[in-house]
């Protein structure tokens, strides 16, 4: 069962922003889902998942870029070049 | 390279696109002229590309995908960009946040999702062929409820490098077309090896279609015709595999026991990918921005809660919930379990079979707004899903109608035998042309 203060928590831990006025509908979705998940409870089987291929990495060499300019004209916020962020401290 | 215009002026009354390239430029090959619709969350080049978010409103991608830089190579005009479900979470483009895309063939009803606003241009004409995407069905569940033929890769098979990640384990581009011979064109220049993209095979796709499906052997599971599938859908698809053992294909009864874990499984694994993968919107590096004056996680919470839809925040905070500690080991993990059971129930399959067939969605596209509780939208992905978490190719390709609506016939594939696929649905488009 999950609890309106769960729903609040997770949507703290996702920083999704959740008015309290949306708690009540967000968990019953909730429950109803997570019921339905609950079915996986009864899954038997080993968990060893079988692939033919791991971790394709290329070179460390510099290669051909985006310039400075071209990765940062899409933020919102910039300052000489760089990208502004929210204060972290 | 010769470089010429095309004019584009379609009569969208469907709100198929989200944005509409005027006079798009291509140049010369395999695609020469042909103007192609490109979902939303494949990027283009000095193209808005939003993927249907309030989050990336304005955002022009500085680098093309690499499916687009290789139409683009072989010619193809890229006529726009099409509507979609939020980050393709959806099963009918209800979930965009430009309003939903309305089927060509009813416009009271859905087109289908998450590729809606590709499918419904194809269908109503206004491009020959589009790019969407399939992370559990949002390329097969359009082509089936607009009358269209859509192609769900082998994984690996299609670069997803400047695809705007949803569930990386699960999604890939592929063609979709009102033909099975045009969605293979498309599906050959799309197809091979890139580099840029870590989960990509050497596989290039080089295939003329082929009728011929003599002594074929196809698997029937009946899960795919048991409770949920409508009975008249059930009954139309039928009629097209017996069409299929006219022309000297052989049906085999089967089973695919997973199923029954199989959608729980895919929404606890693309909901945990989706809460990684959705992070990075956060309105610093692209869309609307942050309050920069706010602390981070303020001004985090405000953006996203802006620029998220309700289906995407679900969705976000079902994966989060899902990875969190003490849950990780009921869902993820069991999750894992099952998909890997899935595997092993097509390989077993495929050790008897060519190829399987059934519906592509239980139902026929269904009325807008008819399915408003999330859990319900969630279960008609029942019969595209298994074939995301085993990572094998499958079409849709148009068999019949109920209630003047199309219904699709979905044919599934062993990994990499996407041409066998396309063969099979051609040699059945064919049959019912003739």
């Amino acid at each position: 069962m999950v609890t309106e203060k769960d729903v609040e928590h997770i949507g703290e831990l996702a920083d999704i922003g959740i008015d309290t006025a949306e708690l009540a509908t967000f968990t019953g979705q909730f429950n109803a889902i997570v019921e339905y998940f609950d079915v996986l409870d009864r899954v038997q089987g080993e968990g060893a998942v079988t692939r033919d291929l791991y971790n394709i990495l290329r070179e460390d060499v510099v290669e051909p870029s985006l310039s400075q300019e071209e990765a940062t004209r899409n933020a919102g916020a910039q300052e000489d070049g760089f990208i502004k962020a929210p204060r972290v401290m | 390279m010769a470089v010429h215009t095309i004019r584009f002026e379609p009569d969208d009354r469907y709100n198929a696109f989200l944005n509409v390239c005027a006079n798009p430029i291509h140049g010369e090959g395999k695609l020469a002229g042909i103007a192609i619709a490109v979902k939303d969350n494949i990027s283009t080049q000095g193209i808005e590309t939003t993927c249907a978010s309030k989050i990336l409103k304005g955002y022009v991608p500085p680098y093309d995908a690499h499916a687009v830089g290789l139409i683009k190579n072989a010619g193809a005009a890229i006529a726009g960009k099409t509507n979609m479900d939020e980050f393709g979470m959806g099963t009918s483009t209800e979930n965009s946040a430009f309003g939903p895309t309305l089927n060509p063939c009813d416009t009271g009803r859905v087109p289908g999702g998450s590729s809606g606003g590709s499918a419904a241009a194809v269908a109503a004409g206004m491009v020959r062929m589009a790019l969407g995407t399939d992370t559990g069905g949002s390329i097969r569940c359009p082509a089936a409820f607009c009358g269209i033929v859509g192609l769900k890769p082998t994984y690996g098979r299609v670069s997803r490098y400047g695809l705007i990640a949803y569930a990386n384990s699960l999604e890939t581009i592929g063609p979709m077309a009102k033909n099975v011979a045009d969605v293979s064109l498309l599906m050959s220049v799309i197809a091979g090896h890139d580099r840029r993209d870590s989960t990509s095979y050497d596989r290039p796709y080089s295939h003329t279609p082929s009728a011929k499906i003599d002594g074929l052997r196809i698997g029937i599971p009946k899960e795919y015709f048991g409770a949920g599938v409508d009975h008249e859908v059930a009954a139309v698809v039928k009629r097209a595999i017996g069409r299929l053992e006219e022309l000297g294909a052989k049906t085999v009864p089967c089973s695919i026991p997973s199923m029954e874990y199989a959608l729980a499984a895919y929404y606890v694994i693309c909901t945990s990918e989706a809460s990684s993968n959705l992070a990075r919107f956060d309105g610093v590096r692209y869309g609307p921005a942050a309050d920069t004056k706010k602390s981070w996680h303020a001004a985090y919470q405000d953006v996203r809660k802006q620029g998220f839809g309700p289906e995407v925040r679900r969705r976000i905070m079902l994966g989060t919930f899902a990875l969190s500690s003490g849950y990780y080991g009921k869902y993820y993990a069991k999750a894992q379990v099952a998909r890997e059971n899935v595997r092993k129930d097509f390989a077993r399959l495929f050790t008897d079979v060519d190829v399987i067939c059934g519906p592509t969605m239980p139902t026929i596209a269904f009325r807008l707004g008819e399915k408003s509780d999330p859990l319900s939208m969630y279960l008609s992905d029942i019969l595209t899903v298994p074939v995301n978490l085993g990572g094998i190719p499958a079409i849709s390709v148009p068999c019949g109608k109920v209630q003047g609506m199309p219904v699709g016939l979905q044919i599934m594939g062993r990994p990499f035998e996407d041409e066998r696929v396309v063969d099979v649905a051609y040699a059945y488009e064919q049959a019912v042309k003739s």
